[in-house]
């Protein structure tokens, strides 16, 4: 089907082809999930939160719950605040959250509706029941990404809920940036492995990865809870991953409650995690236990053994830019070729930091921001690559190209055991490389010719 | 099983039950607002409806996200161009919701048709096309001048109505189509299949039934769709109309504009499939065409029987739960359920109408819950109640029934198997036994206690036998 795609690269200005990314709504939605007891709720019409159920459900196989304003004509005439107000009427009376997580969409924004105002006269008209939590994030879908709206219903988190008492806990905050539920299970596994008491939010592991009971929760077990979140204020310091989607809720965290943020990188790759676990050592004041140094070992042991099948691999790499930035640092350090690197987010950010990655080791490598997999797939017409690392999406240009391909990243939506296997952490680099090599081996064992298919490799 | 989960108040009218007196259903309303609504907008309407036309171009003028959640995520196949699997957007920016997105969308268009010169171009309108300012109609307008095709513009605005509205604003687009192409040589007995969309190529199968009748399928809409088709289907003698809800506005405008008559029919199940067949013989009035039609059925049903049988006798009382876009489906379901020995105990439609409730509260056993536009608390507490083994739905319900420890089936747009016509119906029920049989259910609380561990599978084996 793509092989509609040509290799002359044409200048467009008012088209995307085969987006790399999406809108913010449905970041903001997947944060306000890893609140515990929480309604994200969607201000606009049924269809934006049918969509980014129905989106989030096809990449987590869970169920996901939303709530939304169900705007009509009229909304839009008169503004959605009558819509909004009976919605959180009726979600607490009927749903009964702790919290509600309010986002707009590209409807109510260009109305122009005001969710503060609109949430403060709830609350004295009495919708809101004594004790419960409304935050909000402004979202418009014409800005960023989905990555921005994450990092927007984040920093709603800290400006809701996040106080300062004055005594200092002895706690670190963590935000794990726009990652798996894997991912986030797998950074509390490391902190409690040296020790390290961490606060996490959003925390969506054992909300989008439950366990079968039988039963049906509205509310699963996992999530950062309003006490957690009100604490982070009172902690010794935030470790914020991921320049997007971490960094502007970190600097809003240290302006208001005076925590210290340390902007950081993904943990993907040794060099990205040995600067994570010495970031939670140096705050936490701990040692790096020999269980961690265990795993740090066996990752490079691995990394060791297969070093061969990875040197000199020319691979293409589209994803949030977060991930892409931390994922190029595994790649070099397995001695391998990022040669184009996108990402569908625009910001300039990413591109600075990738250049200074990748100027070295892979001078001529294409590097882009707010670009979309068209272009990307032009590009491998032009001169090729040993491996594609993309979302679901790609998967049409690997099989246009034949190229072993890894799904990574935001959304998977045509596998699952991206649920189970993190990519941060020693552990995430395993899980990563492990799949690089099947994906490429898989493709020798099934195309070489006979006396090149070798029963040990 | 009872449950402790509560209704809305202003629900309640919105739900029945089958054998018990109650007023008229509530439905067709926008979800009330703060519910988790399972329904979606204006714009899935109309996408949904359209986008199988294989070799039109489609474009979503808007901010991105809508473009991205509708990017291919329905098996609708085509046997020729794969144009429309691919995602094009305006992704509309500040400065565009500030200044107006005309230029961007004209130009957008005028690149995509020198490229690749497709048949004809569709532009859904998102949410804030009409609030930003923006003439989509005479952006189309010149372009089709520029490029001599027909540029269709849909007014989908997601806000302004419900899914229903949505394809009511495609069948308004597809409209313009028809009556521009030649029909000249069209048999005498010939129809359009509406309302199909070929999901793992269904259409074929009903296509191949029609054509070994000795009928002509002058068009598809949309399945494996064609522009040059739909612009001569106004030479067909009838237009059989499947789903309800999509097409039905369409038909009646050919109805009221060219005379040609429509019948609804459903192509899910043994005994609809069949009725489709021998209503469009008793149509044509040819005692030839009946017999056909009765060879066709019997050698398919005939294929298809001894199999079904076997999984008959495992699923023999089991009850479901079917939870689907529009009501004609709904119906299908209850009876191909019936077929394999399954009752229904709660069955509801996102688009149902009063008289599609009031046909579904009789043809459905007393105690049966009825529901307009549930929601996921809704449709647990009856899953529960009722004791459900098997959830019929869309993407949104499969992991909640799962996660009661219940079957699922996917009979939305998201399913993977053909399960239209007589090989559809053989398909169907492999895939119920497959998920209500499941050994799985044995490690599941709730159910564990109630399986017959070992024996589940037997009958099943004995099937494969008898089909062999
Ligand atoms: S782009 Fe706008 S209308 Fe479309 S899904 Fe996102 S918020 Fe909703």
């Amino acid at each position: 089907m793509l092989d509609g795609t040509t290799a002359e690269v044409v200048e467009r200005k008012a088209l995307r082809i085969n987006a790399a990314k999406t809108c913010q709504p449905i970041g903001a939605m997947y944060a306000a999930l890893g609140i515990h007891s929480c309604m994200p709720h969607s201000h606009g019409s049924q269809g934006c939160c049918s969509y980014h159920r129905s989106h989030l459900t096809r990449h987590f196989k869970e169920p996901v719950m939303a709530t939304t304003s169900s705007f009509t004509e009229g909304a839009s005439v008169f503004g959605g605040m009558a819509n909004l107000t009976q919605s959180l009427k009726n979600i607490f009376s009927i749903y009964n959250p702790e919290v509600v997580a309010v986002h707009t969409t590209c409807l109510s924004e260009v109305i122009g509706d005001d969710i503060p105002t609109i949430v403060r006269k709830s609350k004295e008209e009495g919708s809101i029941p004594d004790g419960k939590v409304v935050i909000h994030a402004n979202t418009p879908s014409f800005v960023g990404s989905h990555v921005y709206g994450f990092a927007n219903m984040v920093s709603g988190m800290v400006n809701y809920l996040a106080e300062k008492t004055g005594t200092t806990l002895n706690q670190v905050n963590v935000i794990p940036g726009y990652v798996e539920p894997a991912d986030m299970r797998e950074i509390k596994r490391l902190a409690a492995a040296m020790g390290v008491n961490i606060v996490m939010f959003p925390d969506t592991s054992n909300v989008l990865d439950g366990p079968l009971t039988g039963q049906y929760k509205m509310y699963p077990e996992g999530g950062a809870t309003v006490a957690q979140i009100k604490s982070s204020g009172d902690s010794i310091a935030t470790l914020a991953l991921g320049h997007f989607a971490s960094h502007v809720p970190a600097a809003t965290l240290e302006s208001k409650c005076n925590v210290p943020a340390a902007f950081m990188e993904l943990p993907i790759g040794v060099g990205p995690t040995d600067r994570f676990v010495d970031a939670l050592r140096s705050y936490g004041g701990v040692e790096v236990p020999a269980s961690v140094d265990l795993e740090r070992g066996r990752l490079v042991d691995l990394m060791s053994d297969l070093s061969q099948y990875f040197h000199g691999k020319r691979v293409a790499v589209s994803g949030d830019p977060d991930q892409v930035i931390a994922l190029t640092q595994l790649l070099l350090e397995l001695e391998m070729k990022p040669v184009y690197c996108i990402t569908g987010s625009p910001g300039n950010q990413f591109e600075k930091r990738m250049h200074e990655l990748l100027d070295g080791p892979v001078p001529d490598a294409k590097i882009k921001q707010n670009a979309d997999l068209f272009e990307l797939h032009q590009w491998m017409k032009q001169a090729p690559v040993d491996l594609l690392i993309t979302n679901t999406y790609g998967k049409y240009i690997a099989r246009v190209e034949n190229v072993p391909f890894v799904r990574f990243g935001f959304p998977i939506l045509d596998r699952a055991a991206h649920r189970f296997f993190p990519t941060v952490g020693y552990a995430g680099a395993i899980n990563l490389i492990n799949q690089m090599l099947n994906a490429i081996l898989d493709k020798k064992d099934r195309e070489c010719a006979e006396e090149w298919f070798e029963l040990v490799q | 099983m009872s449950s402790d989960i509560d209704i809305l108040p202003s629900r309640t009218a919105s739900i029945a039950e089958a054998g018990r007196a109650g007023g008229p259903m509530k439905c067709g309303k926008v979800s009330v607002a703060g519910s988790v609504s399972q329904r979606a907008c204006v714009f899935c309407g109309s996408r949904v409806v359209l986008y199988p036309i294989a070799d039109a171009l489609h474009v979503v003028h808007g901010p991105i996200g809508c473009a991205a959640y509708t990017w291919d995520i329905r098996g609708a196949q085509s046997s020729g161009p794969q144009l429309f699997r691919n995602s094009f957007s305006t992704d509309l920016q500040e400065l565009d919701v500030i200044y107006g997105g005309e230029k961007k969308l004209e130009r957008a268009l005028l690149e995509l048709i020198a490229k690749h010169q497709p048949k004809a171009a569709f532009v859904y309108s998102t949410c804030i096309v009409g609030l930003i300012g923006d003439d989509v109609s005479a952006v189309c307008k010149r372009v089709a001048a520029a490029t001599s095709i027909p540029v269709l513009s849909v007014a989908s605005e997601g806000f302004k109505g419900t899914k229903k509205d949505g394809y009511r604003a495609a069948c308004e687009a597809l409209y313009k189509l028809i009556g521009t192409g030649d029909a000249a040589g069209i048999s005498k007995h010939s129809i359009n299949l509406m309302g199909d969309f070929n999901i793992a190529g269904e259409s074929w199968v009903i296509c191949e039934y029609f054509e070994r009748m000795g009928v002509e399928v002058v068009a598809t809409i949309t399945g494996d769709g064609r522009v040059d088709a739909i612009r001569r289907c106004h030479g067909a003698r009838l237009n059989l109309v499947q789903c309800s809800g999509s097409m039905t506005h369409l038909a009646k405008k050919m109805e009221a504009e060219h005379g040609i008559p429509l019948k609804r029919v459903s192509f899910f199940g043994i005994e609809d499939m069949a009725a489709a067949l021998y209503e469009t013989a008793k149509f044509f009035g040819s005692e030839e065409l009946m017999e056909r039609a009765r060879a066709v059925v019997s050698e398919e049903v005939a294929k298809i029987f001894p199999q079904l049988r076997a999984w008959r006798a495992d699923l023999e009382g089991k009850k479901a739960a079917i939870y689907v876009g529009g009501a004609f489906k709904a119906f299908s379901l209850v009876r191909a359920l019936r077929t394999i020995g399954m009752t229904t105990a709660v069955v509801g439609t996102q688009t149902g109408d009063a008289d599609d409730y009031n046909q579904l509260r009789e043809m459905c056993d007393p105690g049966t819950i009825i529901v307009d536009d549930s929601n996921p608390l809704e449709l647990a507490k009856f899953c529960l109640e009722q004791d459900i083994d098997l959830f019929i739905g869309g993407v949104k319900e499969r992991p909640i029934a799962y996660k009661l420890g219940i079957g699922f089936c996917d009979h939305n747009h998201e399913r993977k198997e053909c399960l239209a016509g007589f090989v559809g119906m053989l398909n169907f029920a492999r895939e119920v036994h497959a998920t209500v049989m499941s050994p799985v259910w044995n490690y599941v609380p709730r159910r564990a206690r109630r399986m017959p561990n070992a024996e589940c599978r037997t009958a099943n084996d004995r099937g494969e036998e008898a089909v062999a």
